[in-house]
């Protein structure tokens, strides 16, 4: 049964009040796929209760600091800037985070966990402004920086001048942009106010876009120099391990801060992060010879993974992922050129805009074959846009596999097959390129999805394009993944923060890529429906975290109705680490490396 | 001789300018973006792109973007890279020593192994020997070399355990322990790439050999007593080695730029990974430094190809 | 007859065959090149090793009964059996099947791209060489630009540049094709050029081309009847060399999206493929690399056949 808003915050407001069995709630929410920390913000937010600030897991407790020795971390894209906020790629935030940190973090399940504040704002500490447009940080006392000066309020209103500024061309920018001011209430404490009421509070100064910079060191190099700045190179933060040497695009080593700020950690001395080549071979580095401890997005074919895995010197850690691998359905057509470009919405598909071929396309992708063979325990199938946090999963969407079924949607809409077994209509063959990134297991999904099509008469052509090249903003380049320059396409892609806002943004109307906007758009099927838009604005200002869940769940469900994706793929965080190494809680919402202070190896 | 020698130097100039020219052009021209991966962040609004676009000069017109780089190459400075903002002589200067060792030392290897082969090859065709030596010079040049480097890997790091197969440039050991460990971890690139190099190599020189090993002087020479030893370094070898020269001639500017494939699977951190990791992000002044570096070491060293022929066989002179 | 007059009478008679009649120049020219090589037992091997490859690669996949994409995980992986003789690769997918229809592409690719770069390499080495002076030093120089430039970023460009004319000019596959051959062969003339260019520099030297000018002999017959034949054994290695070095770099442009697509069984893509598999199926590794192998060891021994039939000093 589906419950609608109404009843949902009648039920809210009884538990809260006592009036309600709240372990029954909870069962029956988790029973629809809620998550326990989520159930208890919704609650928390709607109650004058204790605010929760979860405790970290009870590892070993150390008495001394260091002691552990070397750990020797495997990335296989290589670190080239140590400054997450002029980052071009994970494996910086993941090689800036070991000096750096955020005033929070996330954990596995999107609980928000202090770091260099004392303690998580919440409506009942005050800390969040009841009409949502102000967040009041109380930081935490002696912090020093890596160079011995003091972690004050001054750096943190500088981390979001810094960010914000139009001229720094920062990576960071979006999740400052929102922030009207930010007052210093006392050394220690910093009041940020936003421009327009919001929910999503919880992003500037968060996870891997929130490290704090030291003013002292960067203030000289704030907009158009911040590039320059040798502290890229060479930072100073005020995270467990100082910087010892950097050489990038090959390795960054770091040594113990023995003036860490949290008593006793960390454990290891020293950490070795070494970027480059291939995710199988580093693989092989962690499970087999054990050269290393600990390998980052090991996007390897599940079935070698598992051969590798069976030396027994490491394990496979999975991470529930929030990134979905779909094919999108180009509403335009991509082989007629108008005034210098190729998929314009002056000229609609020839049939792609027919529902019942839409329909067809997503009865016959063999999910459950792609998950089980390729992905393994590192995915599964989905039948949503919107795949994570789990309280904006919409229960409403299912997938079916049924060749037979689309066969006869094809038959339906028209299409009779042709004497060589592909269909044609008018004179007009049923044929499709495909296009991805080149990548193995992208390649083998391409496989599986052209062998059904062609069974039942679509012809398919496919295509793979070199990875550095699809994913460019560049213009002047037919083949990104934004030019969408073919019939269909896949990739993967995911909110990057725990609120879905910026990524349910692909769909709406205003974001269709053209040329006009130089492909910049972020609608890139070129589908739009003023529901959506209008389902999507309201979001945008809605403050009740109940309501935005309905939003978005309906957001999720208009696109998957209209098939103009088609789900693929739920895919998960995979790393290798060696069986000895501990305190790692992986998240999907934050940098691998977030709680490195509390690593340590078994003995 | 000299006035040759003066000649060409002196040509060498324009043309190196010529080749800049075609460098630098194919680099603007060709698709791509140093800023891609911003593409794919939802929370990064399109204007920060542009505007890193317009800071680096990406979108000046070519003939602007050159006369920069040509201005400032001229006072010695090589730019900056965009990707990690260190001056681009500080990378490669990181990376040279590296480099020097694994693909020098192979390279050393190869000639090490061709010579000998291809000679006794050459004075017994078709022998036993012969036979063995070019079946296993075929398997290693069939086989591209990220194979056999995945080959070496599983036999001597997993199922022998003997060697490490991610090479590390920040050893901390001293004296004897360093070069031993260094030797350890070059151990298997060297081999992988020395072994594909001599296959190829090997065949050079046999054949040079066989078509010397057969003229009149050298039937002459062995009439006339002298040790086969003798004979075959002293005369034949002499004129047999133009075509091998040339071939090295061509390959020794090779160990700049790296070879790509082998130090991507051992991670090798040499100017070749630098190259390759600099195309994919589009990182033009790290491209153009390095392809401008191996465009001259290509001109020495055909310069120097062409003077040791008139060397080797006295009969070539340059009008 | 004396022993003497025998063996006279044999030399004699060699050059025009048993019947011992004088046939026309040019036939008698080719049919002892021919018989020549034939006498090469190790060539004629090669040589019947490449027909059979390439006579299996066409014909096979049309009355071989497996598919190329069969797929079914139900067998993935599996060794050689009786149902499939090579084995299956992850998907499931028959080894054979897709080793001797990838076969078609890479063999052309390798044959081609190499046929291509050779003719480049002669006819610039050999003009170069031949007229020294600025000609020389000219394509001397655009040879060195060609070596300097960086294959990748112009891979890239000419690929995007030319792939949407090359398939609309020809139809899709052969339009491909035709690129990637350019762009191989295209990109490897310069060590043929310079091998050719060097022998050339000495051969030129030599007392017979003296005779020949002082016989009046046009330069191109100089060439092509007199120098090159003499200069070719470096250039037969790089030959046979090429062929095997242009079936890998097609597989290096599939890697790079650049190729074919990816979805075509070459050989050099079965490679790639099976490479992270190697400890549990080397199986799928071993079909590729052997055909590989075999095609560049014949070329090899092919080009030393032509080498040993060509050159007038050696007896066989």
């Amino acid at each position: 049964m589906s419950l609608d808003e109404a009843a949902l915050r009648e039920w809210v407001h009884r538990v809260v009040h006592g009036m309600a069995d709240r372990r029954a709630f909870l069962r029956y929410m988790m029973g629809l796929g809620l998550s326990g920390p989520f159930l208890s913000h919704l609650l928390a937010s709607s109650t004058p209760a204790q605010a929760q600030t979860p405790q970290p897991r009870a590892d070993f407790a150390p008495t001394k600091r260091g002691g552990g020795g070397k750990v020797r971390l495997l990335w296989w894209q290589a670190p080239t800037i140590l400054n997450t906020h002029l980052a071009s790629g994970t494996k910086d935030l993941d090689a800036s985070r070991v000096v750096y940190e955020p005033l929070a973090a996330f954990d596995s399940d999107a609980n928000f966990v202090p770091v260099l504040a004392a303690d998580i704002p919440s409506l009942d500490n005050g800390g969040l402004a009841q009409d949502g447009r102000a967040v009041t940080w109380k930081l935490k006392k002696d912090v020093v920086w890596h160079d011995g000066k003091p972690f004050t309020a001054n750096d943190v209103i500088f981390t979001w001048e810094f960010a914000a500024d139009p001229a720094t061309g920062s990576t960071t920018t979006g999740s400052y942009a929102d922030i009207d001011h930010i007052d210093k209430l006392d050394e220690h404490t910093v009041k940020v106010v936003f421009k327009e009421p919001t929910a999503l509070w919880y992003d500037a100064f968060f996870g891997h876009r929130g490290h704090i910079l030291p003013k002292h060191l960067f203030v000289q190099y704030k907009g158009q120099e911040a590039r320059n700045a040798p502290y890229n190179l060479k930072p100073v933060g005020t995270g467990p391990y100082k910087i010892v040497e950097f050489k990038p695009g090959d390795v960054a080593l770091y040594e113990i801060n023995t003036q860490y700020h949290v008593p006793n950690r960390p454990f290891f001395d020293t950490v070795e992060l070494k970027g480059g080549g291939d995710a199988t071979s580093a693989a092989r580095a962690v499970l087999q010879t054990g050269e290393f401890d600990f390998a980052w997005n090991m996007q390897v074919e599940h079935q070698v993974l598992s051969g590798l895995e069976r030396g027994g010197k490491g394990k496979v850690l999975i991470t529930t992922g929030s990134g979905i691998e779909h094919i999108q359905v180009n509403f335009t057509d991509p082989w007629t050129e108008v005034e210098g470009e190729r998929s314009s919405l002056k000229k609609p598909h020839p049939f792609q805009t027919d529902p019942l071929i839409r329909q067809a396309y997503a009865l016959a992708v063999d999910r459950r074959t792609v998950a089980e063979q390729l992905y393994g325990a590192g995915g599964q199938p989905s039948s949503n846009f919107l795949v994570a946090p789990s309280r904006f999963v919409s229960p409403n969407t299912a997938w079916e596999f049924d060749p037979k079924k689309a066969a006869a949607l094809l038959d339906q809409a028209g299409w009779k097959r042709g004497s060589d077994g592909v269909r044609v209509k008018d004179g007009q063959r049923l044929k499709l390129v495909y296009q991805t990134s080149v990548n193995p297991v992208r390649q083998k999904t391409q496989a599986i999805v052209k062998k059904t099509f062609e069974d039942i008469g679509i012809a398919v052509e496919l295509k793979a394009v070199n990875a550095g090249v699809y994913f460019s903003s560049d213009p002047g380049n037919p083949d990104t993944y934004s030019h969408f320059y073919t019939d269909i396409q896949m990739y993967n892609t995911g909110p990057g923060s725990p609120d879905p806002q910026a990524h349910m943004d692909k769909f709406t109307s205003w974001q269709i890529a053209q040329k006009a906007n130089n492909w910049s758009g972020r609608n890139i099927p070129r589908w739009s429906h003023p529901e959506y838009d209008r389902l999507w604005k309201q979001a945008a200002t809605e403050l009740d975290p109940v309501k935005r869940a309905t939003l978005y769940i309906a957001m999720n469900d208009l696109v998957i109705e209209h098939n103009v994706v088609v789900p693929v793929t739920w895919r998960h965080g995979v790393s290798a680490a060696n069986t000895k190494l501990r305190g790692m809680d992986l998240t999907t919402w934050d940098s691998n490396l977030w709680r490195l202070a509390y690593w340590y190896r078994e003995a | 001789m000299s006035r040759y020698l003066l000649r060409r130097l002196l040509i060498s100039v324009p043309v190196l300018l010529g080749i800049s020219i075609v460098l630098f052009s194919i680099l603007a021209l060709a698709p791509g973006d140093p800023f891609g991966e911003l593409a794919l962040n939802p929370n990064i609004p399109p204007e920060v792109r542009f505007n890193l676009r317009k800071q680096f000069g990406l979108d000046d017109p070519l003939v602007v973007r050159y006369v920069r780089w040509l201005a400032a190459m001229l006072h010695g400075d090589w730019g900056y890279s965009f990707v990690s903002r260190l001056p681009v002589q500080q990378l490669i200067l990181q990376r040279l020593p590296t480099t020097l060792f694994v693909l020098g030392s192979a390279y050393v290897l190869a000639l090490l192994i061709a010579l000998p082969v291809g000679i006794l090859s050459a004075m017994k065709p078709y022998s036993f020997f012969d036979q063995v030596a070019t079946t296993f010079a075929f398997v290693g040049y069939s086989l591209p070399t990220f194979f056999t480097g995945l080959l070496f890997i599983l036999v001597f790091s997993i199922y022998l355990g003997w060697l490490p197969f991610i090479y590390s440039s920040t050893i901390e050991a001293r004296g004897l322990a360093w070069v031993i460990e260094h030797l350890r971890q070059g151990a298997m690139p060297i081999t992988v790439l020395g072994l594909f190099e001599a296959a190829s190599l090997t065949r050079f020189v046999r054949s040079a050999m066989l078509e010397v090993i057969h003229q009149d002087y050298i039937t002459t020479a062995r009439a006339k007593g002298l040790t086969e030893y003798f004979t075959i370094l002293k005369h034949a070898l002499r004129n047999a080695l133009i075509p091998v020269v040339t071939v090295v001639a061509l390959q020794i500017p090779t160990i700049f730029t790296g070879a790509v494939i082998t130090e991507q699977i051992f991670r090798v951190p040499g100017i070749g990974s630098l190259l390759i990791a600099a195309i994919e992000s589009t990182d033009t002044p790290v491209v153009m430094a390095v392809t401008f570096v191996y465009a001259t070491l290509v001109i020495l060293f055909n310069l120097l190809a062409d003077l040791i022929y008139g060397l080797l066989d006295p009969r070539i002179t340059y009008g | 007859m004396r022993e003497s007059d025998k063996t006279m009478a044999a030399v004699r008679m060699a050059p025009y065959g048993a019947t011992g009649l004088a046939a026309t120049r040019s036939q008698s020219l080719w049919r002892h090149f021919w018989r020549r090589f034939c006498r090469h037992h190790l060539a004629l091997l090669g040589m019947t090793v490449l027909m059979v490859l390439t006579l299996s690669t066409l014909l096979g996949p049309m009355v071989y009964h497996h598919r190329i994409n069969d797929i079914d995980f139900a067998v993935s992986l599996q060794g050689p059996s009786l149902a499939h003789p090579l084995g299956t690769d992850d998907l499931g997918q028959d080894l054979l099947a897709r080793v001797l229809y990838g076969g078609r592409v890479s063999m052309a690719v390798g044959l081609v791209a190499m046929l291509i770069a050779i003719l480049i390499g002669t006819a610039l080495g050999a003009t170069a060489g031949y007229c020294g002076g600025w000609v020389d030093h000219v394509l001397m120089r655009l040879t060195d630009l060609f070596i300097a430039l960086p294959p990748l970023p112009l891979l890239l460009l000419v690929v995007y540049l030319f792939r949407d004319t090359m398939r609309r000019l020809f139809n899709p596959e052969l339009g491909i094709f035709l690129l990637i051959v350019l762009v191989i062969g295209g990109l490897r003339w310069m060590q043929p050029a310079r091998l050719v260019r060097a022998a050339f520099l000495s051969l030129k030297e030599q007392e017979f081309v003296e005779a020949a000018v002082a016989l009046g002999t046009p330069p191109l017959r100089m060439v092509l009847r007199h120098i090159l034949p003499n200069a070719l054994s470096p250039v037969i290695v790089a030959a046979s060399l090429g062929v095997g070095a242009a079936i890998l770099a097609e597989s290096s442009l599939s890697f790079l999206g650049l190729g074919f697509p990816p979805d075509m069984p070459t050989w050099g893509r079965l490679l790639f493929d099976a490479k992270d598999h190697l400890d549990s199926a080397p199986h799928w590794a071993l079909s590729p690399g052997t055909m590989i192998f075999l095609v560049v060891l014949s070329i090899n021994y092919v080009g030393d056949g032509l080498r040993d039939a060509l050159d007038a000093r050696k007896v066989l």
